[in-house]
């Protein structure tokens, strides 16, 4: 087990009376691709917020790179600077030019000089073919230019592991291409990455590991090749021969 | 030549609709200031009621002869498509012409032209117009209150002083902008204060002592605003902050101090601060009426300023919040560099909004005694020589308080432009 580095033991959350997260139970290896599927409401995007803590889960145990996820501060800021989060509506600071956005967390979180933040930044925009835009302000970019400022804002800050919380849904078609691209060549430079997705595509291109989720539960877990081959649950064919 | 149709302008016969247009309109006017200013009536042969609105229809047909489309002068065009673009916006532009003709000279003629503005008595003013000697004599009263004459540099020098220290702060290099909230919030505030204290107040280094109560005037007015508006705004930020806050103590604390201070008027607080706030303190304490009036003054508009910041970090979305947080940036990181700059930029006009309500709210000081301009305009038409010249005093003070306010207005929009970063 020493290669894991997330471990997700029976954790249950509750939006007040609706349980959200119903005793899930998983473990991420180091340089794993886990790419999360199911139907709206599932509770995906829950999921993955609960391991950085951008929701709270009222039972079980997260443990991150050797961290236990609580109510301590200092440990969940500790978490949070070794997990990178990308959102669906992108949530650049609008006040901060595309550059600003990039060094803002590596300077007042890691206390990073201003002149390596600004090289590490630039270093990421180039990663994400964005350099040209880097004095621009979010608003003058298109989604998916903005998508991938989120994604090199996430790496300026040197994650362990990244979070994508469906990317790409708020994209035009002819923008999703380009922000997937990027996260297929994350995914080949060794990041661990769980991804929130509908892009079947992207899954059986980069994913080791898929997860399906309904109801708060995880329905399926599988290798890539045996879940998209032969679905075992019956809610996972109906939802795959839906999307596919 | 084409055969000309009254109802219809065309561009065929453009000169002649111009002539005829412009005829019409002048003749419209020349009337209307005939009837006003001459007290010759040129319809008298028509019944007086449509000779009261001949002015009126003139211009009507005037502006309707001149609406030819796309006729191809630019000025022509420009005025038909926005104060001639049909019959009922014409009949507005014309009633606004004719108003601001009937109102502008007597109003030139009260304030300038039949006005006095020589000699230094009641005498020197005929009472045609305003009497600004009034304002001549009372100037010193209205700018400085009570304030000695001999001892006014003391004022001006202060003022100028700390001016100078506001203007530095535009020049500050890159280097030290990062200091500038605590320039303004913490350094400057003192030293303003030393400096009204030694300078103004006195007592020591062989300046005469002059009591708060003798202050008074314009300078009143922005010792007043000055550390107002200083304080007010982050104590009403750190009050919009606790009021959002998840820890209940903070968050109750901050509602009740915020309901409290919003529910009660100005006048009772102040009127509260200079005759029962002493009562609570022990034997021998004593603070001075100028600072406790100020005080009053700030805790009252923190509480409105705390709720304008809270409308403006409420319109963020939480995706901000989600963002921050994922960096890795604790509570005060977060608000200091993501959340206040957006929210701050969202809510300029209406902080501008109770920052000028709160320059107007000075007056209201008069209550405990204190009394700036308006105060002063007060209490200068009150005396036996000078009575009934109170319109001037009011009329100068408003636009003294006009150029004040205008300014702040200017400069909130300024700041709008500024910091606008998105579409």
């Amino acid at each position: 087990m020493s290669d894991s580095i997330i471990q997700i033991n029976n954790v249950s959350k509750w939006f007040d009376k609706f349980q959200a997260l119903k005793d899930i139970t998983m473990e991420v290896k180091k340089k794993e691709k886990i790419v999360v599927c199911g139907p709206s409401g599932s509770g995906k995007s829950t999921l993955i917020r609960c391991i950085n803590r951008l929701e709270e889960h009222q039972k079980g145990e997260i443990i991150v790179d050797g961290i236990v996820i609580s109510k301590d501060t200092k440990n969940i800021e500790k978490v949070r600077a070794e997990v990178g989060m990308v959102f669906q509506q992108f949530n650049l600071f609008p006040h901060l030019s595309i550059i600003d956005n990039c060094t803002l967390a590596p300077i007042w979180v890691k206390k990073m000089p201003k002149k390596q933040a600004e090289e590490l930044a630039l270093k990421h925009l180039k990663r994400v073919q964005i350099l040209d835009q880097a004095q621009k302000f979010p608003s003058q970019l298109s989604g998916g230019q903005q998508q991938r400022v989120a994604i090199a804002r996430a790496l300026c800050m040197e994650p362990k592991i990244m979070l994508f919380d469906e990317p790409t849904s708020a994209l035009d078609p002819e923008m999703i291409k380009e922000v997937l691209d990027v996260m297929v060549n994350l995914a080949k430079q060794g990041m661990t990455m769980i991804v929130v997705t509908h892009e079947m595509g992207f899954a059986k291109e980069v994913a080791d590991k898929m997860i399906f989720m309904d109801e708060g539960m995880i329905v399926e877990k599988a290798d890539t090749k045996d879940f998209f081959a032969n679905p075992i649950n019956d809610r996972t064919k109906l939802f795959l021969s839906q999307i596919l | 030549m084409n055969k000309i149709n009254l109802l219809k302008p065309n561009k065929e016969n453009l000169n002649i609709f111009l002539f005829l247009g412009v005829f019409f309109f002048s003749i419209g006017i020349v009337d209307f200031c005939l009837n006003n200013f001459l007290d010759k009536n040129i319809t008298f042969f028509l019944p007086g009621f449509i000779s009261f609105f001949t002015p009126f229809i003139f211009g009507l047909i005037g502006l309707h002869f001149i609406r030819v489309e796309y006729s191809g002068i630019k000025i022509l065009d420009e005025l038909n498509k926005t104060i001639n673009s049909n019959n009922f916006n014409a009949a507005l532009s014309v009633f606004i012409i004719l108003l601001i003709i009937f109102c502008i000279p007597p109003v030139l003629n009260w304030f300038i032209f039949d006005a006095n503005f020589s000699g230094n008595t009641k005498e020197a003013c005929s009472g045609d117009g305003a009497c600004w000697v009034y304002i001549k004599v009372w100037f010193n009263r209205l700018m400085y209150g009570m304030y000695p004459n001999t001892e006014q540099w003391r004022i001006n020098t202060t003022f100028i002083i700390v001016l100078a220290f506001i203007v530095i702060s535009y020049f500050f290099s890159a280097k030290f902008k990062k200091y500038l909230i605590i320039y303004y919030t913490i350094f400057l505030p003192i030293f303003s204060f030393l400096l009204i204290y030694y300078l103004i107040s006195g007592g020591e280094f062989g300046l005469k002592r002059i009591e708060t109560s003798a202050w008074g005037g314009l300078s009143l007015t922005f010792i007043i605003s000055f550390f107002s508006l200083i304080f007010c705004f982050p104590l009403g930020m750190l009050l919009a902050l606790g009021r959002r806050s998840e820890l209940p103590v903070l968050k109750y604390s901050s509602i009740i101090f915020i309901e409290f201070w919003r529910g009660v008027p100005l006048i009772t607080v102040l009127f509260m601060s200079a005759v029962m706030f002493p009562m609570f303190l022990p034997e021998g304490t004593y603070v001075d009426k100028l600072i406790r009036v100020i005080v009053a003054i700030i805790l009252f508009e923190a509480a409105y300023i705390a709720e304008v910041i809270r409308g403006g970090l409420q319109a963020l979305s939480l995706g901000q919040y989600d963002a921050a947080k994922s960096l890795g940036m604790g509570y005060w990181r977060m608000y200091l560099f993501v959340i206040l700059p957006q929210a701050l930029k969202l809510v300029i006009p209406g902080i501008a909004n109770t920052f000028l309500a709160l320059v107007k709210d000075t007056p209201l000081i008069f209550v405990v005694g204190l009394l700036e301009l308006a105060g002063m305009t007060n209490l200068a038409k009150t005396n036996p020589e000078w009575l009934g010249f109170s319109m001037e005093g009011y009329v100068f003070a408003g636009i003294i308080f006009w150029i004040i306010c205008y300014s702040m207005s200017r400069y909130s929009f300024n700041l709008e432009v500024k910091y606008k970063t998105d579409k």
